[in-house]
């Protein structure tokens, strides 16, 4: 996402062309896309949601308020929207404080530092659903390595019938898929501190303990604020394969966070008004997001 | 570093072994379980160094035959699937976004706010939150499991038309009135000069959309009904859609190596351009 700067038209070109159609031209195809795949759907899961149809789509009536107060009434939408609470807070928490702890290190060396940093932005380009799929083994009750060591230790491990399993599995997989994009931000975030107010504090014999606690980490808090909302929407909407890959929002329905429930209850259940009012309410937490971020996150990093 | 201190060197070493190691594991324990038979890979525990079935267990799932495959589609055809696609969404985000960038940028025309604004807005609708929607404006269009279906929709981009936007405000006044001056139409100035500028956002952009394409699951999920329409992130979750014990894990390991080359190589071998795609189309 960008920030607010990026959006307010001040920087117009003095010397620009005339044509009364080219610009149209070629506004044409983004234009087409938005409007047919973005807003015209968009409106139609806003007009859904205030109907009512039956199983086999012939008859469509206006309810007004309905599907959304039977979502309120719905405990299962409730447990969904406690299970993305819980989901994401882990997501971003960990995900962040790992990833700000090895930036950290990273930022001290000089020499290698690259095989590091290749190594570790590695989990970027593995699909979701891979991700998923690599932890899926790891942990599989039968053969899974995690799982016999755990065993050793004494622990029954099962995602597949222990909810509290199943929510670590999925929280683990999406941690590690985000910690490259985390990491990157971080290192950039150390690196655009100035050398000389390290040194001078060095100087004044602050330990490296202290230096981070008192000069590093205040600086890095526009970064940290940055990656708190890009993390929550990671956790929100990007973790779908990671969830369809691993525990398809079981045992029960303890791992389905609200993406997955709009999946299921649209596609699986067949449920269109019901779906499309999870829709609206996702879409209000999305824009909520956006303009959380827009609002107070202005200046992140100091390149 | 600021003061020379072999403790504190050894422990940073140290640290960022082990975090590399945790990180790299998953992956690494990906390779060795594609080079096991399936009767190595169904015991525990399983083994943690490497066998000598690669070739065939590859061979297996790349033709769709073999030991052990129940009409499996092949996964050449899955990767072919993906390739076009990622392929198509990357040249075609970078595409329409370069058009309607150079439109805003350089031209003055009726609403030219509206529309930067309506590209902006769309950054607040991702498909996650519209997606039955979505999918019966594709199915109206007959669009379902054809390649169009699978790209055309997602290859808008907020993101990219901004990055071009912005670096398009920081070409100089002066190339374009020297190319007036001369003579050039707008869409000459474009190809000749705003292009061969704009190489390095380019690349930068191609990196991050290739990847999101050859990621993209939900989507295709939605769209691809017929095997042969499915990418290799979709068939790699039909392989594990049985039993815990009954997933060939040497066959789902090996799926998932060819499933995460293609981008890994990207993000390592133009490591540059990453980076500076990533940290640019997020400021």
């Amino acid at each position: 996402m960008l920030s607010l700067g990026l959006l307010i038209l001040n920087g117009d070109k003095k010397v620009i062309f005339k044509s009364s159609w080219l610009p149209w031209v070629l506004i044409a195809p983004q234009a087409f896309i938005i409007l047919v795949f973005f807003f015209w759907p968009a409106t139609q899961a806003l007009v859904q949601s205030f109907q009512q149809s039956d199983v086999f789509g012939t008859k469509v009536e206006w309810n007004g308020l309905e599907n959304f107060e039977s979502l309120w009434r719905d405990d299962t939408y409730l447990a969904s929207f406690k299970t993305t609470a819980v989901f994401s807070i882990l997501v971003a928490g960990l995900g962040i404080s790992l990833s700000l702890f090895l930036a950290f290190f990273a930022d001290r060396i000089t020499r290698g530092a690259w095989v590091y940093r290749t190594l570790l932005i590695l989990p970027y380009a593995v699909a979701p659903v891979v991700a998923g799929v690599l932890w899926l083994f790891l942990f599989s009750p039968s053969v899974g390595l995690a799982s016999f060591m755990l065993e050793k230790l004494g622990v029954q491990w099962n995602a597949l019938l222990n909810s509290n399993h199943a929510m670590a599995l999925i929280v683990i997989a999406s941690v590690w898929k985000q910690i490259s994009y985390n990491f990157l931000f971080f290192l950039a975030g150390f690196q655009s501190i100035p050398k000389s107010l390290i040194e001078a504090a060095a100087i004044d014999g602050a330990s490296v303990w202290k230096r981070f606690w008192t000069i590093q980490l205040p600086l890095l808090t526009p970064t940290t604020f940055f990656l708190l909302v890009v993390n929550t929407v990671y956790a929100f909407f990007e973790t779908f394969g990671i969830v369809d890959a691993t525990t398809r929002g079981g045992p029960g329905k303890d791992t389905a966070i609200l993406v997955y429930k709009v999946y299921f209850d649209g596609f699986k259940a067949m449920d269109l008004g019901g779906s499309a009012a999870q829709s609206v309410i996702l879409m209000f937490i999305v824009i909520s997001l956006t303009v959380i971020q827009f609002k107070y996150v202005e200046r992140k990093v100091n390149y | 570093m600021i003061e020379r201190n072999r403790w504190l060197t050894f422990l940073t070493h140290l640290v960022l072994c082990i975090g590399v190691i945790v990180i790299v594991f998953p992956i690494y324990l990906a390779v060795v379980g594609a080079t096991h038979s399936s009767q190595e890979m169904a015991q525990s525990p399983i083994p943690v160094w490497f066998g000598s079935e690669g070739l065939t267990n590859f061979k297996t799932i790349l033709m769709g035959e073999g030991p052990g495959v129940t009409t499996q589609l092949p996964v050449s055809r899955m990767m072919w699937v993906s390739l076009i696609t990622a392929l198509c969404i990357a040249f075609g985000k970078i595409t329409i976004s370069l058009l309607s960038a150079f439109a805003i940028v350089y031209f003055q025309f009726p609403f030219r706010k509206t529309v930067f604004w309506g590209i902006f807005v769309t950054l607040m609708l991702p498909v996650e939150v519209r997606i039955v929607p979505t999918y019966k404006v594709i199915a109206d269009f007959g669009m379902v499991n054809s390649f169009a279906g699978l790209t055309i929709p997602l290859i808008a981009s907020a993101t990219a038309t901004f990055l071009f936007r912005q670096f398009f405000l920081t070409v100089p006044d002066e190339l374009t009135e020297a190319a007036k001056m001369d003579g050039a139409k707008p869409m000459r100035f474009f190809w000749d000069v705003l292009l061969p500028l704009s190489k390095t956002s380019m690349a930068a952009l191609f990196v991050i959309q290739f990847i999101y394409g050859w990621n993209q699951y939900l989507w295709p999920l939605l769209m691809s009904t017929e095997e042969r329409m499915y990418p290799i992130v979709m068939g790699i979750r039909s392989m594990t859609a049985g039993a815990d014990s009954q997933i060939q894990w040497n066959l789902v390991m090996s799926t998932a190596i060819l499933a995460l080359l293609p981008p890994a190589l990207v993000v390592v071998l133009m490591q540059k351009w990453f980076i500076k795609g990533l940290v640019d189309t997020e400021k």
